[in-house]
């Protein structure tokens, strides 16, 4: 039997005349309505307006340093209170290289965390460690500062520092990353407290968004015979890449400007150093140490510009991470 | 019913006419340096029992301090750097001393114990500018010869935070030795080029990490140092003597000190001072006021508290560790309000 296709003319679903709404016949809306409109736009309208006031005032108080300093400010790694010469170079490097550092840590871990939550733990563990995981994230960053100042940085120059340099420090390359002072404080340190700090944010955000992933889409996956690996890294990951992105992006802005807990263990040193166990500083943890008995314009315009780096630093990755996302979920219009 | 509202209406009404009235010599409000809060906070406590007068005193830092009080949002002024004599004349300020307090350098080396080592101020300064690296370092030894001194690196630890500390303790440094003046200099943040040096915050951080890192030499105030107990080095005063660090060696240098000729605004620095039992490192904290008073009876007030303080907040001040002022500086200092303090065109004193 051959079938075909035939054009077949439908009658044009309109509506008609009559039953259409007339500008005049529109109900009006109750004055409250409008009111409350307005309302709502106006506190809408705060928000951007607060990080506008916000850039403005950082860039206006920026000026004595920019026009003292010029451009040389950001590429200068010279910062001397008595002198009255600063430059942003050690902060920018080191707000870098410690939050590179915590990424390094927070990624995989809780990557490999929310995994064993949601495909492989039984429930009662998973609920449990799911709650301390949230508890974790509530901890005021002072606390992991101290902690890491009192408990973990001696253990970093008992063991951790002194092995690393033995066993990796010898290795052309990597191994200039492993040396300096043992001291326990340094780069490495809060790099790595900073990792213990964003991975509760990361992890709670990609068991989440693990968590989202339809059974069906998983339970199909199964029926064809993959085994657990295959539909995590095959079905499970893919679905929510965007999500995971999301929240790495999320930890990314808060190890940017953590402030406390970096304080403590960085070292608060104005240098750059490629060793990971000297003392840096970053644009934060320089702003918290000293703005307080900054009493000159220049230094307190320094500090000032230190901020509206970070300031533009945090918008740049917000920026970048939104366009990435949309391009992903454009490339694959999958997921979440 | 009726006579309820009528009562709370007189009760409003005596609120409203009371207030500012109350206001103006009930309380007073301070804000400023962190080394002496906790005694401004014992004396006040004490004054709001003795007279009923409140006095506020926030601790937000010297820089803070200077700040709030040209803003004249507090009444009164703290600040552990002397103003320029330049920058009280423009501003109309008066400044005056209150308490002093020693600066001590702090150690941790195993096997050595408090009070086993001394130690001269260049020395100290080549220390802290990286130039002595090691603790058997020949400058340490000839200083104590007796002394068990490892072959083991120095570790500086320093204050990250900018603080009248570290002011007290790079003015000193900056005294007694050239090189360290025009390397590093005074101030209350300073470029530290010694390459084993870490900078730690505030007194428990650097008390902190000195106890943590064997062959670790910081400094911290003496109130601290003495009430957690951690090894102190004693210093060779100017006079070549060896001294140990407590309130009476502070006050040696006190006593020692020429007042007469100290910079406006009693902006006297205590370091470094001649006498046999004098601590080198000591500074003083002043109090920032404005000498044209708006409001009389609030000027009249703020005087009032501090020489209350002076009178009988020197038990108070010892038992926290700062030393009180002599007597001739507290005479030079309400002489001193009696010329300049003024509300009005009127003096405010006595």
């Amino acid at each position: 039997m051959k079938q075909t296709l035939e054009k077949k003319d439908y009658e044009e679903d309109t509506i008609p005349e009559s039953e259409l709404f007339s500008p005049q016949d529109k109900p009006k809306p109750a004055r409250g309505d409008t009111y409350f409109r307005w309302l709502t736009a106006v506190c809408a309208l705060v928000l951007p307006l607060i990080m506008i006031a916000i850039g403005l005032a950082l860039l206006y108080y920026s000026v004595p340093a920019l026009r003292k300093f010029g451009i040389g400010f950001f590429f200068s790694e010279e910062w001397n209170p008595v002198t009255q010469q600063f430059g942003a170079l050690s902060s920018i490097y080191g707000t870098l290289v410690s939050t590179i550092l915590a990424m390094l840590i927070a990624v995989p871990l809780s990557l490999a965390i929310a995994l064993f939550l949601v495909e492989l733990a039984p429930p009662r563990i998973s609920r449990t460690v799911g709650t301390m995981i949230e508890l974790l994230a509530a901890i005021p960053s002072i606390i992991y500062g101290m902690w890491g100042l009192f408990v973990f940085a001696p253990i970093m120059a008992g063991y951790v520092q002194p092995w690393l340099s033995t066993y990796i420090g010898w290795i052309p390359g990597i191994g200039a990353l492993f040396q300096g002072p043992p001291m326990g404080l340094g780069m490495l340190t809060a790099g790595i407290i900073l990792g213990f700090m964003v991975l509760p944010f990361t992890c709670a955000i990609t068991r989440d968004v693990f968590q989202m992933v339809p059974p069906v889409v998983k339970e199909s996956a199964f029926g064809m015979g993959a085994t657990t690996w295959e539909v995590t890294t095959k079905v499970t990951i893919p679905y929510g890449l965007v999500g995971i992105i999301g929240a790495f992006f999320l930890g990314l802005g808060r190890a940017l400007g953590e402030t406390m807990a970096v304080t403590f263990v960085i070292g608060n040193a104005h240098k750059v150093n490629l060793g990971l166990f000297y003392p840096g500083n970053s644009i934060a943890s320089a702003m918290a140490n000293e703005f307080t008995e900054a009493t000159e314009i220049t230094y307190i315009s320094a500090l000032i510009c230190l901020g509206l780096v970070l300031f533009i630093l945090t918008y740049l990755v917000q920026i970048v991470s939104q366009m990435l996302l949309r391009r992903m979920y454009r490339a694959w219009s999958v997921g979440l | 019913m009726k006579k309820g509202w009528l009562l709370l209406l007189t009760l409003v009404a005596a609120l409203l006419v009371a207030g500012p009235v109350m206001a103006q010599v009930k309380s007073l409000n301070g804000a400023g340096a962190t080394f002496p809060a906790p005694v401004y906070t014992k004396w006040a406590y004490k004054y709001n029992q003795d007279t009923g007068v409140k006095v506020n005193y926030q601790a937000i830092g010297s820089g803070g301090g200077i700040a709030q009080i040209k803003a004249k949002t507090v009444d009164f002024g703290g600040t552990d750097a002397p103003l320029k004599p330049e920058d009280l004349k423009s501003l109309g300020i008066f400044q005056f001393p209150t308490v002093m307090g020693g600066v001590v350098p702090i150690f941790n080396v195993k096997g050595v114990k408090a009070g086993d080592i001394n130690i001269d101020g260049s020395t100290l300064a080549d220390i802290f500018m990286g130039k002595i690296a090691k603790w058997n370092d020949p400058a340490i030894k000839k200083l104590n010869p007796e002394a068990k001194l490892p072959d083991k690196n120095i570790t500086v630890v320093h204050r990250s935070d900018g603080s009248g500390t570290t002011f007290i303790f790079t003015s000193y440094l900056s005294a007694v030795s050239p090189a360290f003046k025009s390397g590093v200099g005074a101030g209350k943040a300073v470029k530290w080029p010694g390459k084993n040096s870490v900078g730690a915050k505030g007194n428990p951080g650097v008390a902190g990490q000195v106890q943590n890192i064997d062959g670790a030499i910081g400094y911290v105030e003496y109130a601290y140092a003495f009430q957690n107990k951690i090894p102190t080095i004693d210093m060779k005063n100017k006079a070549g003597k060896v001294v140990k660090p407590s309130l009476e060696s502070f006050q040696a240098a006190a006593s020692s000190a020429d007042w007469n000729t100290a910079p406006p605004g009693f902006a006297l620095m205590m370091i470094d001072q001649p006498g046999d039992n004098s601590w080198p490192i000591c500074g003083l904290t002043w109090i920032m006021v404005y000498k044209d008073q708006p409001d009389a009876a609030k000027g009249k007030a703020i005087l009032k508290f501090f020489d209350w303080c002076y009178k009988n907040g020197d038990a108070m001040a010892k038992e926290l560790h700062y030393g009180p002022m002599p007597d001739n500086v507290v005479k030079m200092v309400q002489d001193g309000w009696a010329k300049e303090m003024k509300s009005g065109g009127k003096a405010l004193w006595p």
